[in-house]
């Protein structure tokens, strides 16, 4: 960079005169001066020198003033370069003449120096400021330039993620605007291992990047979920907690969730957040299914409601779902297309299998072409006959990472009696089955009380009879921590056994123990009391069947689950 | 006539502060140049050549304005003016107006060199 006092000032006049004097005054201001005496050697400096500022003669030989400045600021592009016509013309007409030719400036005769050299300074910090601004452009330029090139590979990550499933359904149809991606829309369709199509509608709250973030694991862990057959309040539970632990506090997801099953003609809607969802049904009327719940990523999950509304849907019926960008999208006046349009818009549809294309376009239209505010996402889903739905469907109901009969065996042994619970490494493992999950809380308390029952009485040949009055629970229990620590011989031999279904699975869960027994004949629902056989009673009322074998120290209870559960 | 100031002694020390050594070199350049251009306006009077006649009184008009030397940079600018009009009627008594006046401003100058 040139050091800012010595500013190169091209001097370009025919008369020796003048340009003396102008050297001289530009020269005692310590700035550098180039000469030239007529247009064409004006031009041929300015290229060789690269002045910084030119004075120009407007009456020149060989080429004029006005050429001269003409072709200097065509060679100069987009820098600028200011030129002070030297003139003595004054009328108006020779002025705009200079303006016209791209003079910046004027100075006219006799030269004032001071005046002269105020301009000099003046144009230097205008030429300065422009190059500033042109390489601030130029910057900004280039990182607008890197940052579309990150948008778009971010944006085929994420849609890499994001469409790893069905959005192909025949009886899906969705819109969703390029901009919308980046304001933290989200979308994503997987059919189930039973054939349901599962569908997910976000809208993080925010914009760009850090809006689009939690999109990820909502969608990675929505796709695994929905593959595996685990039900819509699980993936809801899951995909809750994920972005509760995941998103700072005040970013969240607003969402619909709809898992359609065609063989039943249902629809299970889960709304947290966004606008009421519209089923059009086929009469023409349309059923509001607004929010219920709390958005995605709020509460945790101890306090997260995942139930969500049954429908029952005809075939033909449609299930629209929508951000607010529909809602709130704005017309050049400012105005939002609002709820009022969006039913005006199926009020006046006619044929049901343009609803979609019709509200989109008359979104469209209501923004204008000029807006770039879109940001619209919009899902159509059509029941459809259940062979239909099924025949599309790619992937079979038995996914191959999918258990479909297995039994487990497990055997607690003394030592371990007074220091390991196998509750949580059995649930566990219950757990792994699809659609199971959601009997957790059941299956805990089977196994729980069989298991405290064949530890109790079994290994352990405590009576339970002791625990009918206040002494004897306390002595009860006492003893029980005596002889758990005390305990040599023994074992509870746990059999869990399941078989899955199209519809959902058996569970067979047999505790046998190393006990005597007891009369099993005597275990009758009337005399249940008297062997404080309170949990044999719960255990009775969760399961199918409840067998016991004698002498009485194996039991066998038999757990029915149906997916639709 | 001879009495009139022709001159504005006070831009001519202005200048001499700015040109300092150079100053000599300027007055010398005026007067050669003035003299060329004087030079020019006739043989482009005497050719009809209205164009370089305007272009010379241009030049010398300038120059005279610069150095300070009001009237003949007024006769001047009649010329030009007349030239630029193509209306050449009468401009050699200009000329011959300019011829003396310039006479008398480069004997005032004598002072300065």
């Amino acid at each position: 960079m040139r050091d800012e006092r010595a500013i190169r000032v091209l001097i370009a006049d025919d008369t020796n005169t003048d340009r003396l004097i102008l050297e001289a005054i530009v020269r005692k201001e310590g700035h550098e001066v180039i000469s030239a005496r007529d247009g064409t050697e004006a031009l041929e400096q300015f290229e060789r020198e690269r002045p910084d500022i030119i004075l120009l003669d407007a009456l020149m030989p060989r080429m004029d003033g006005f050429e001269t400045a003409r072709r200097i600021k065509a060679l100069a592009g987009e820098e600028l370069i200011p030129i002070i016509f030297l003139t003595s013309l004054s009328d108006t007409q020779s002025l705009v003449k200079c303006l016209d030719a791209g003079g910046d400036d004027f100075i006219s005769k006799p030269y004032n120096r001071v005046i002269l050299q105020a301009k000099i300074r003046s144009f230097y910090r205008m030429r300065t400021m422009n190059r500033t601004m042109l390489e601030q452009r130029d910057q900004i330029a280039r990182h607008n330039e890197h940052f579309l090139q990150e948008q778009t590979v971010a944006k085929q990550v994420f849609d890499n993620i994001t469409s790893g499933g069905h959005l192909n359904n025949p009886n899906l149809r969705y819109f969703m605007s390029p901009l919308a991606v980046f304001n933290g829309d989200v979308m994503v369709a997987a059919t189930t291992p039973a054939g349901n199509l599962m569908v997910l509608l976000g809208d993080f709250t925010g914009h760009g990047l850090p809006a689009a973030i939690g999109a990820m694991p909502l969608a990675t862990t929505f796709y695994g979920m929905v593959g595996k057959g685990y039900s819509m309040a699980d993936i809801l539970s899951e995909i809750n907690g994920k972005l509760k632990s995941l998103l700072p506090v005040g970013l969240f997801c607003c969402a619909s969730m709809v898992e359609l099953n065609f063989r039943k003609g249902t629809a299970r809607i889960w709304n947290g957040g966004l606008p009421a969802a519209y089923i059009y049904r086929l009469g023409g009327s349309v059923e509001q299914v607004k929010s219920t719940h709390l958005p995605l990523g709020v509460v945790g999950n101890k306090d997260f409601k995942a139930d969500a509304a049954l429908y029952s849907l005809e075939e033909g019926e449609r299930l629209y779902l929508w951000s607010d960008g529909i809602h709130e999208a704005r017309n050049s006046d400012g105005d939002m297309f609002g709820e009022e349009r969006v039913m005006a818009a199926f009020a006046s549809n006619q044929t049901r299998q343009c609803m979609f294309d019709e509200l989109l376009g008359q979104v469209k239209g209501f923004i204008g072409e000029g807006e770039k505010s879109d940001d619209l996402s919009l899902i159509e889903l059509l029941m459809a006959p259940s062979s239909v739905a099924f025949n599309q469907q790619g992937q079979t109901s038995n996914d191959q990472s999918q258990l479909a009969e297995w039994s487990l065996a497990f055997e607690v042994k003394p030592s371990s009696f007074a220091i390991f619970d196998p509750l949580p490494l059995l649930l566990s493992v219950l757990l792994e089955v699809p659609g199971l999950r959601n009997h957790s809380g059941t299956l805990y308390t089977v196994i729980s009380e069989l298991y405290s029952n064949a530890l109790e009485h079994g290994v352990l040949q405590l009576d339970s009879k002791m625990k009918t009055d206040p002494n004897g629970f306390d002595r009860y229990y006492e003893l029980r921590k005596q002889r758990t620590a005390q305990v040599s011989e023994g074992f509870i031999r746990i059999t869990l056994t399941h078989q899955t279904f199209d519809e959902g699975g058996c569970l067979t869960i047999e505790v046998a123990d190393s006990g005597a027994g007891f009369e099993t004949g005597a275990l009758t629902s009337g005399n249940i009391e008297r062997y404080s056989g309170r949990g044999v009673a719960l255990v009775e009322s969760l399961c199918d069947t409840v067998e016991y074998q004698p002498p009485g120290n194996k039991v066998r209870a038999t757990y029915q689950w149906h997916r639709d559960d | 006539m001879s009495e009139k100031q022709l001159i504005d002694h006070e831009a001519l020390a202005g200048l001499q502060e700015v040109l300092e050594d150079d100053f000599q070199q300027l007055i010398d350049t005026f007067i050669s140049d003035s003299r060329a251009n004087l030079v020019a306006m006739q043989k482009a009077l005497a050719a009809d050549d209205s164009d370089t006649l305007r272009r010379a009184a241009h030049s010398l008009k300038g120059s005279c304005s610069n150095i300070g030397a009001a009237g003949l940079m007024q006769t001047s600018l009649d010329v030009e003016a007349r030239a630029h009009r193509g209306d050449l009627q009468g401009v050699e008594h200009l000329l011959v107006e300019l011829q003396g006046e310039f006479q008398q401003v480069q004997q005032q100058l004598e002072v300065y060199r």
